[in-house]
């Protein structure tokens, strides 16, 4: 169905989270100065949405309005909680790296507002699409982001030296180049966001508020 | 016919080509344009944009000519191989010798910020379809005397694309900034390659060189390439400096913020051709007097002990903190940027003191920035605008309390 791909495909670009909503702006700052950590963040999100928006989905008749939010609170606390013990089990030195940002998947506003806009009002196959393109569309920035900052930054691709090594003076490094420190500083990630969103507007002008 | 009219009519002819704007940038430079207003407001006045800019570039071009013969002085100083020059007109500083490293080193700078920044300013203009805005020309003359001499030219090259787009094409341009984009040049290199920013080797030229030469194996004395900032701010001892040579600015580093003395004169220059606010730059030294003389304060009532990690620079006179570090360059050239400062008079005074307040405290409590004059600026600059709010409001408040004592 038309309708169906679309869930998945507009928050991919002309809604995506963070560049159109700017939602979920904290964790796309403080976890992406290496790609890894970014591309481990994006699966634990696409996880959790993708799940909660379907748990709270069959939910949606049989929760109370008024106690909603601590409902999806719950919710999302599980999830974060099995992810973040599945972590520390299978992938520890990542699980540190990513320290309380795991946990604080809890706070991120696409959860919630994924929950609240969409899931408390759409049955599970819909909800479940939508969670997926949500979190999609938050882990292609995440992505983008943690690829030019590590390249940038450290000079290096999930911990490959793809520019050479700096201590040894190979490659890029031989002829001069240095590795750009503000590239793993937090505001440096809000400059590329910036910069992601600037080009997003170029292309289609209708995105642009006044 | 003239070459004017050559030029006016190669511009009627080529009206809506796309790279006009830069065509016109290069015309008003020779010419003032055959162009009339046709609005109903007219204001006939020479001091342009264009002359206003001007005015700056020549206050500057002292510190520029001063900083080459510095920058020969001082790499052969430490080499060794001349005597000190023991003042303003030493023999051993106005040598051609001084003047030929500080253009070998210095001019390649100029080059890479005008030649790289005017290239974004007219590759945006291009997109936009506006004029090409003069904002670059102080800019440019700026950077290279805010940076150390031995910076990597590819460097300063990243870093004057990324302060002209981020700090101000996004913002709109010239005008519209909300920081000052020479010093988000600065602050980019400072934050990006600070190896190449900091340090007790980068402000001689050569003294870098001669580092890796003494690692890759070679017997040479190492030499010192350190700012008296980063000195005091280490805790050594300062035997053998005279206070003369630093306001005249034969001293380690950045470029063309040595010589005080060059940077007063460029002052009066500036507040006598009205370009520069005399009331920033006087509150900006009140600010950093104050807070010189707290931390003063503080060292003589002995709470703070010569152990101290920030006694070095606590205990340092209060007015000696105007002639050590860069404040005065930052006070004159930089807080007195009009776009970027406050625009109220008494905005100004709050703006100015609290960047002479701040500088000082960076410089003192965090070692890891020893000059924090650029810093202090940026934040203010962030400030600025609330600054102006709260005196138009207070006027504001002010005015309708006296027509509401005049009605009762």
């Amino acid at each position: 169905m038309a309708k169906d791909s679309r869930l998945i495909l507009d928050p991919l670009t002309d809604n995506n989270p963070i560049t159109i909503q700017v939602l979920g702006i904290c964790s796309a700052l403080a976890i992406t100065a290496e790609l890894e950590a970014s591309i481990v963040m994006s699966i634990s999100v696409l996880f959790v949405l993708g799940v909660g928006n379907v748990v709270v989905s069959l939910m949606r008749n049989i929760i109370p309005s008024k106690i909603r939010i601590i409902v999806q609170l719950i919710v999302v606390a599980t999830l974060v909680i099995i992810v973040d013990l599945v972590l520390k089990a299978f992938a520890y030195e990542l699980s540190k790296t990513l320290s309380v940002f795991v946990g604080l998947i809890i706070t991120n506003c696409i959860i919630m507002g994924r929950f609240e806009a969409f899931a408390l009002g759409n049955g599970p196959w819909k909800s479940f699409l939508d969670g997926i393109g949500n979190a999609l569309g938050y882990g292609v920035i995440l992505i983008i982001v943690g690829f030019f900052r590590e390249l940038l930054g450290s000079g290096t691709l999930l911990g490959f030296p793809v520019l050479g090594d700096p201590i040894e003076k190979t490659g890029l490094y031989a002829i001069g180049y240095e590795n750009n420190g503000f590239m793993l500083l937090s505001p440096m990630a809000l400059i590329v966001v910036g910069i992601i969103i600037w080009i997003q507007r170029t292309k289609n002008k209708a995105l642009i508020e006044d | 016919m003239g070459l004017k009219n050559k030029l006016h009519n190669f511009k009627e002819k080529n009206k809506d080509k796309k790279w006009l704007p830069g065509f016109n940038a290069l015309f008003t430079f020779l010419y003032t344009p055959n162009e009339t207003t046709h609005g109903g407001t007219h204001i006939k006045a020479a001091d342009d944009l264009k002359r206003t800019m001007n005015t700056v570039i020549l206050a500057l071009v002292p510190c520029l000519i001063f900083g080459m013969f510095n920058a020969g002085y001082q790499h052969y100083l430490a080499l060794g191989e001349i005597e000190s020059a023991n003042g303003f007109l030493g023999a051993s500083f106005w040598t051609l010798d001084n003047l030929w490293i500080g253009a070998l080193t210095v001019l390649p700078l100029v080059a890479v910020s005008y030649g790289v920044g005017l290239a974004v300013e007219f590759i945006f203009a291009v997109i936009k379809g506006h004029e090409v805005e003069e904002g670059y020309l102080v800019t440019g003359m700026l950077v290279p005397l805010i940076v150390p001499v031995d910076i990597p030219l590819w460097m300063l090259a990243v870093a004057v694309i990324f302060g002209v787009v981020i700090g101000k094409e996004v913002f709109g341009g010239t005008g519209m900034n909300i920081l000052n984009p020479a010093l988000t040049i600065r602050a980019f290199l400072f934050f990006a390659y600070p190896t190449w920013m900091s340090g007790d080797k980068v402000w001689v030229h050569g003294a870098v060189e001669r580092d890796q030469a003494i690692a890759a194996g070679q017997n040479l004395d190492a030499i010192s390439g350190e700012t008296l900032l980063g000195a005091y701010a280490q805790n050594s001892s300062l035997a053998g400096i005279d206070y003369w040579d630093m306001f005249w600015g034969i001293i380690p580093g950045s470029v063309g913020e040595t010589s005080k003395f060059l940077i007063i004169i460029g002052a009066l220059f500036l507040i006598f051709t009205k370009i520069g606010s005399w009331r920033i730059m006087l509150s900006t030294v009140i600010g950093a007097l104050v807070m010189g003389l707290i931390f003063n304060g503080v060292v003589d009532a002995g709470w703070i002990g010569d152990t101290s990690k920030f006694y070095g620079l606590m205990s340092v006179p209060f007015w000696q903190h105007l002639i050590i570090g860069s404040i005065l360059f930052g006070a004159v050239y930089m807080a007195t940027d009009p776009v970027t400062a406050a625009q109220t008079n008494k905005g100004k005074w709050i703006y100015g003191f609290l960047i002479g307040f701040i500088s000082i405290m960076i410089r003192v409590f965090n070692p890891a920035y020893p000059e924090g004059v650029f810093l202090a600026i940026l934040l203010m600059n962030v400030f600025a605008p609330t600054i102006d709010h709260y005196v138009v409001q207070a006027n504001v408040k002010k005015r309708m309390k006296r027509i509401k004592v005049k009605t009762a």
